[in-house]
């Protein structure tokens, strides 16, 4: 199956709607990829950090109490919560701060909405030295003020914004701006695969590694592909990276996990697959949650890593071919998935990750025993603590 | 020649610069576009750029965004403009552009747009988040139409690519005179002055600057090396603030060494 039509394409999904200012940039970020990605010597050198930095290759772990538990098909889980920095963010801000470093570009900014993305980024600007300036909306910096200690503490200038409902879209906007006066010098590391080509390619294959690993592990351990895969989406960097090296597997079933929020009905989710409608948002023609005058909604997730109103290009495109299928878990749902986790496997997910774990167990359940079932576990659950506590009001059920 | 272009040629070929002040539609209540409008064209200008209010307006410095906001909290849409600019249709000669970002365009549903900017007979289309890249579709369904898709080049466009964009430019080539977002600045540096001759050496359309122009000296000092200029938040800030005479006194501030405008 060819995914790629044409040059930042997805189907009719992705492209480049930004302000002429940044074409230059974008054509030479296009180039200077090109560039890196047919030199042995970058690959050599990202895997050099990603495994004595990062950590990796983390492990495909057989959740064997959480099988049992369920009583069907058996889940492995792939650890991308064991990686430095707590989750799979770190795999594309180091591959694009040493693009940066390719490019001559000593200063660096990036967006972030709950924080791991700008912790990431952060922590790749100190392992090489870059400046580091880290846009968050205000009402996410109220809710992560640790990540905003964390940011500050390894050198990055967090940035307060405060227009919209100061949340991650608002903290977008702001990047791109920031971008547009200071594009002579400065790389975007954007986190996750979204905003205008090449950036949607570029995400996918620093993340790609997710699925490259799972793929050899799965085959060691069982002898054999996995029948079901399932991951978060928010933008969708952790499912992309997962899904890239399967896609072309007709027989893995395929499902991306979007935040339902209060519940679809009630208007307050991130779901953009499930009830967006087709629109250009951040550079990209994406499915985008809006109103029917074109404005763009906020999203509302208990998962601020899930808590953007849109839904990265490549994923719009295996929706619309229906090569992958997505669905979506609510708030509580979500909980309930962090809490079984922790209880039968002794691993706290980050609240993006529960949202696969909860739809993975309900799949789980109606598979064979014989069948395999693989859960990108994206992040760990200690940032999400206070939140998880506030939402099971103070106590564990 | 589309007519935009056409005014513009006209006040060059008078000794002249254009002049396109631009506003925020519905700052204010959407009832005043239409005196606006007219007040704007008093004061002599070249045709008027009607910015349509959007959630996300990356293009955009701290006056327009606050502009735009206040538009929206007024529960202003690209829809309702369009609504007030039929009702005022004949009433208002010089050329109309509408400048809106591309997703209130598909929300519309662009088809349906474009007949309805050739009803009320809208002159031209600024779209500044529709580069070269993207801009297909839109160009193909206005071709034949009086409607101008006037593309905007930067200080980081390449040579090559400001060629490219020059020839399929329609109506005039706006020439960002910042790398940044829109909203005043100090001063233009010779870096400003040699990118715009740069840009008019190659294009066959007439060229007008904008971007951070909010002083009677810019204007005059841009307006030296192009065909006339675009002001933006300096406009809004003034109706902002009920400043009518300030609006008055940039556009008609280079009597004598340079006449702007036709009237």
């Amino acid at each position: 199956m060819a995914i790629e039509m044409r040059r930042g394409r997805y189907g009719k999904f992705g492209g480049q709607y930004v302000p002429e200012t940044l074409m230059t940039a974008l054509i030479e970020l296009e180039k200077a990829y090109e560039e890196a990605k047919a030199d042995p010597a970058f690959a050599e050198e990202l895997d050099y950090y990603l495994r004595d930095f990062v950590g990796r290759e983390n492990p495909l772990y057989f959740a064997e109490r959480l099988t049992a538990k369920i009583g069907g098909a058996k889940i492995f889980l792939k650890r991308e919560d064991l990686n430095h920095t707590g989750a799979h963010k770190i795999n594309n801000s180091l591959g694009q701060a040493l693009l940066a470093i390719r490019m001559g570009k000593k200063k660096i900014f990036a967006e972030t909405g709950a924080g791991q993305h700008g912790v990431a980024t952060a922590t790749a600007c100190a392992l090489f030295g870059l400046e580091c300036v880290v846009f968050m909306g205000k009402e996410d910096i109220r809710r992560q003020e640790l990540n905003v200690f964390r940011m500050e503490l390894l050198g990055a200038k967090v940035v307060s914004v405060d227009k919209g409902s100061g949340t991650l879209k608002d903290a977008v906007n702001e990047a791109l701006r920031y971008w547009v006066a200071n594009v002579e010098d400065t790389h975007y590391i954007l986190g996750s695969a979204l905003g205008p080509h090449p950036f949607p390619e570029i995400v996918r294959d620093f993340q790609r590694v997710i699925g490259v690993e799972t793929r050899r592990q799965i085959v060691e351990k069982e002898g054999r592909l996995p029948d079901a895969i399932v991951a978060c989406i928010g933008g969708g960097s952790n499912a992309i990276g997962m899904f890239h090296p399967f896609v072309e597997d007709e027989a893995v079933a395929l499902y991306g996990v979007e935040a339902a929020g209060s519940g679809i009905a009630t208007g307050r989710h991130a779901a953009a697959i499930a009830d967006g409608k087709e629109g250009v948002l951040h550079g990209s023609y994406m499915y985008v949650l809006q109103d029917e005058d074109g404005f763009i909604q906020e999203a509302h997730s208990i998962s601020a890593g899930l808590d953007y109103p849109a839904v990265g290009p490549e994923h719009c495109h295996l929706h619309s071919i229906g090569r992958v299928t997505y669905s979506s878990v609510t708030d509580a749902e979500a909980l309930e998935g962090l809490q079984i986790l922790s209880r039968t496997e002794g691993i706290i997910p980050a609240l993006e990750s529960a949202h696969a774990i909860r739809f993975a167990v309900e799949l789980a359940k109606d598979m064979r025993q014989d069948e395999i079932v693989v859960v990108c576990l994206s992040g760990r659950g200690d940032k999400d603590m206070q939140t998880v506590r506030e939402a099971l009001g103070g106590g564990v059920e | 020649m589309k007519t935009v272009e056409k005014r513009i040629r006209e006040c060059v070929s008078n000794g002249k610069k254009a002049f396109v002040p631009y506003m925020m539609a519905g700052d204010g209540g959407l009832d005043t576009l239409h005196h606006k409008l007219i007040f704007l064209e008093k004061c002599g200008a070249t045709a008027i750029e009607i910015g349509i209010p959007f959630s996300d307006p990356v293009a955009d410095g701290e006056v327009i965004q606050q502009a735009g906001e206040r538009a929206l909290a007024n529960g202003v849409s690209l829809r309702k403009v369009v609504e007030e600019l039929s009702g005022i249709k004949g009433k208002v000669s010089v050329p109309l552009i509408l400048m809106t970002y591309l997703n209130p365009i598909l929300a519309f549903d662009m088809k349906l747009f474009i007949d309805r900017c050739l009803e009320i007979g809208i002159g031209g289309l600024i779209i500044p988040d529709l580069p070269l890249e993207e801009d297909g579709l839109l160009r193909e369904r206005l071709e034949g139409t009086d409607i101008a898709l006037i593309p905007l080049v930067s200080l980081t466009s390449s040579d090559d690519r400001i060629q490219d964009i020059a020839v399929k430019a329609e109506g005039f080539i706006y020439a960002v005179t910042v790398n940044g977002i829109t909203g005043g600045r100090d001063h233009f540096g010779e870096e400003v002055v040699e990118h715009l001759k740069r840009v008019k050496a190659v294009s066959p359309l007439p060229v007008l600057a904008g971007f951070g122009i909010s002083r009677p000296s810019q204007v005059e000092q841009l307006g030296e090396c192009t065909d006339g200029v675009i002001v933006g938040s300096a406009i809004v800030d003034a109706f902002y603030r009920d400043d009518l005479e300030s609006v008055r006194s940039l556009m008609n501030t280079s009597d004598g060494k340079f006449k702007i405008g036709i009237s």
